[in-house]
């Protein structure tokens, strides 16, 4: 089992494999960076609508294709069904946000319930007749690279490039209308059409993934690799472009993993390897991540606990909280029974001289001081240069520095 | 070519608003407002809340939807001479906690100056730069704006209006919600464009500072009060005008009382 997936993952498990491993990798490449856009748009809930919208069109071109063909299974067909249905269910969508007072959100859920509640039924209905492929169906709600034709994998690869070459070249209109569409507009940017754009290539890439994870799951793919990008960084192309990677990534795990048994679904296990980088990213990200937050704080506080207490030895005050003394201790600022060391008191002397090198900066420069971050808490010789500090110095009153 | 048929002061003119009327549900927010901003001037927009003044901002420059009115920069329509305007919008009106850091806002200014090909260069990094200088947040380029104050981030959506080299900045409440320190470096930036004969067209707030701020003020609440040059349009008639009685008499006196004799200097030396 390892072997196969091992060799699934090297490319060497046959053409038709590597190309809907490709595929897949930059259809799910295309859909963080779509993603990306979108969250950062604040209209994450669209592609839901999306999705769940294709499912009457989809079965809708089943019918007609069966009929007419003898075979509902015509990839290119399905999905100008899905499309035009999706499309519908948009433009419904905006017709109620614009018509009446109720948020983009519950006009969401209507519109996404009402389309799928149909396309169920139409499924339903279709699984009664006698057309061949109806199996097949099922395979758009979960997604089934297994069977995949050739032709229907360089399909799909080819409109992800197109995807992906139209995000390059209005990368950055689409970045100022998520960030400040006022202003896009002032600049001579049509808003308008922006938000349209962006609407059409997640429609665009919605459809395209049916085949590959199934219109349930689809929606993570826009989701998931940009929540896990936005961990790493804070540069908005960069985090387009890490969503893009991580997307390609997770397509990679899902479709290799896939194939190791068959029928194993893909589209679940696509979106189970993207939500382990989210967790990876979640917990480990050294800007954002649980751990690092937790780190800092664990710091932030031990200095504040240690700077209290150092002040509290230099005025002679009693010490009672533990952590605190404990810290002390550890440094060797205070014997066991809680009495100063002599390293200890030259410690709370230069704490308390830092202190009021740091008070006289507060009130010298209020403006500088603002801008500091911890300031007071950051050794300040970190934070000033020498030359500064020597002028603070000089400037100290003599009584406090004699003493 | 601006129509010929147009008055000398609207073709000379950053931003010349005629008959501009705004409605929501029906109601007008903005009713046939008429203002001709005088180039190189300092022009606060003056009213109280709901007044319409940052509607009436945002339909001049084409973010609301109009429903009657004229908007021409330099005598021709506003659509095809975006250029010259550069806008800083209220601080409220964004995410702060959006992937960017200072410099990567500061870099929207030029984003039309780029075609898709580009990834940015070496001159506009410095242009930039410079903006940033000015604003004095040069320091700050490479932080995310979400770790910025309030005041520092209204000197970031500046400093993008700076990079633009703009002939009118128009800025929605520059100062509202931020400190002192800030209020005066942005009043000391928008006096320098003044200074280099740019315009400078603000929806303001507090009356106690357009006299020192300004020297043209439009009044308005729905509808125009009144236009003109600070010493006479800011008269303690046209704000009870304008505020419905809703300043007190000694409010009032306090406001319209001259400018005291070091700030005519001040404003002599110009």
């Amino acid at each position: 089992m390892m072997e196969t997936w091992w060799r699934a993952l090297t490319f060497t498990l046959g053409y038709n494999t590597s190309l809907v491993t490709v595929g897949a990798m930059l259809l799910a490449a295309a859909a963080g960076m779509v993603g990306s856009f979108v969250l950062l748009r604040k209209r994450a809930l669209v592609s839901d609508a999306i999705s769940h919208s294709t499912l009457p069109g989809l079965a809708l071109a089943f019918l007609v294709m069966g009929v007419w063909q003898g075979d509902g299974r015509v990839l290119p067909a399905l999905l100008a069904g899905a499309a035009a249905s999706a499309a519908l269910g948009l433009w419904l969508v905006q017709r109620i946000g614009e018509r009446t007072r109720l948020g983009e959100d519950a006009a969401i859920g209507a519109v996404l319930s009402t389309f799928f509640a149909f396309g169920v039924v139409l499924i339903t209905v279709i699984q009664t007749l006698s057309v061949r492929g109806q199996s097949g169906l099922t395979g758009y709600l979960v997604g089934a690279t297994a069977g995949m034709l050739y032709s229907e994998a360089l399909l799909i690869a080819a409109c992800a490039v197109g995807l992906l070459l139209a995000l390059l070249v209005w990368r950055r209109d689409l970045l100022l209308l998520c960030f400040d569409a006022d202003f896009a507009r002032t600049q001579g940017f049509d808003t308008g059409r922006l938000d349209l754009l962006l609407l059409l290539l997640l429609m665009a890439v919605v459809v395209i993934g049916l085949k590959v994870t199934g219109l349930i799951l689809v929606v993570a793919l826009t989701i998931i690799p940009p929540v896990a990008a936005r961990f790493w960084t804070d540069q908005p192309m960069r985090m387009v472009a890490l969503a893009a990677l991580l997307g390609a990534l997770s397509g990679y795990l899902g479709v290799s993993l896939s194939s190791v048994r068959e029928g194993l679904p893909t589209g679940p296990l696509i979106v189970l390897a993207a939500f382990t980088l989210f967790l990876v990213s979640f917990l480990f990200s050294p800007r954002r991540g649980v751990l690092a937050s937790l780190l800092a704080y664990r710091r932030l506080r031990q200095r504040v606990h240690l700077r209290q207490g150092l002040l509290a030895l230099g005025r002679d005050e009693p010490i009672f909280d533990g952590l605190t003394l404990k810290l002390l201790q550890r440094r060797g600022h205070v014997r066991r029974d809680g009495v100063a060391t002599p390293a200890g008191l030259a410690a709370a002397r230069d704490a308390e001289h830092e202190e009021r090198l740091w008070a006289l900066y507060r009130r010298r420069y209020p403006d500088d001081a603002l801008h500091r971050e911890h300031a007071g808490l950051t050794p300040i010789g970190q934070v000033l240069s020498a030359d500064a500090i020597m002028a603070l110095e000089a400037e100290l009153p003599p009584t406090e520095t004699a003493r | 070519m601006p129509d010929s048929r147009l008055g000398k002061a609207v073709i000379a003119s950053p931003l010349a608003i005629q008959g501009l009327t705004v409605s929501y549900d029906h109601r007008p927010v903005v009713h046939s407002v008429d203002f001709i901003t005088p180039p190189g001037s300092m022009s606060a927009i003056i009213g109280p809340n709901g007044a319409g003044k940052s509607t009436l901002l945002k339909a001049a420059l084409g973010i609301t939807r109009r429903l009657s009115g004229e908007v021409r920069v330099f005598g021709r329509p506003l659509e095809q001479e975006t250029r010259h305007l550069a806008f800083v919008p209220q601080r409220s009106s964004v995410d702060w906690d959006f992937p960017a850091r200072v410099i990567d806002v500061v870099g929207m200014g030029l984003y039309r100056d780029l075609r898709w090909w580009q990834f940015g260069s070496r001159q506009l990094r410095r242009r930039a730069m410079e903006s940033l200088a000015r604003v004095g947040m040069e320091g700050f380029a490479e932080r995310q704006i979400g770790q910025l104050s309030g005041g520092q981030q209204q000197r970031v959506f500046l400093a993008r209006a700076l990079v633009q080299e703009a002939d009118l900045t128009i800025l929605d409440e520059p100062f509202a919600g931020v400190d002192a320190a800030t209020e005066a470096a942005i009043i000391e930036v928008l006096k320098s464009l003044r200074d280099e004969g740019r315009t400078l067209l603000c929806v303001h707030h507090d009356l106690a500072t357009v006299r020192d701020y300004f020297d043209h003020v439009l009044l308005m609440n729905v509808r125009r009060i009144v236009a003109g040059p600070v010493d006479e349009a800011f008269t303690e008639e046209n704000l009870q005008a304008t505020y419905g009685g809703r300043l007190s008499p000694v409010q009032l006196a306090r406001l319209v009382e001259s400018p005291r004799a070091g700030r005519r200097v001040e404003a002599g030396q110009r």
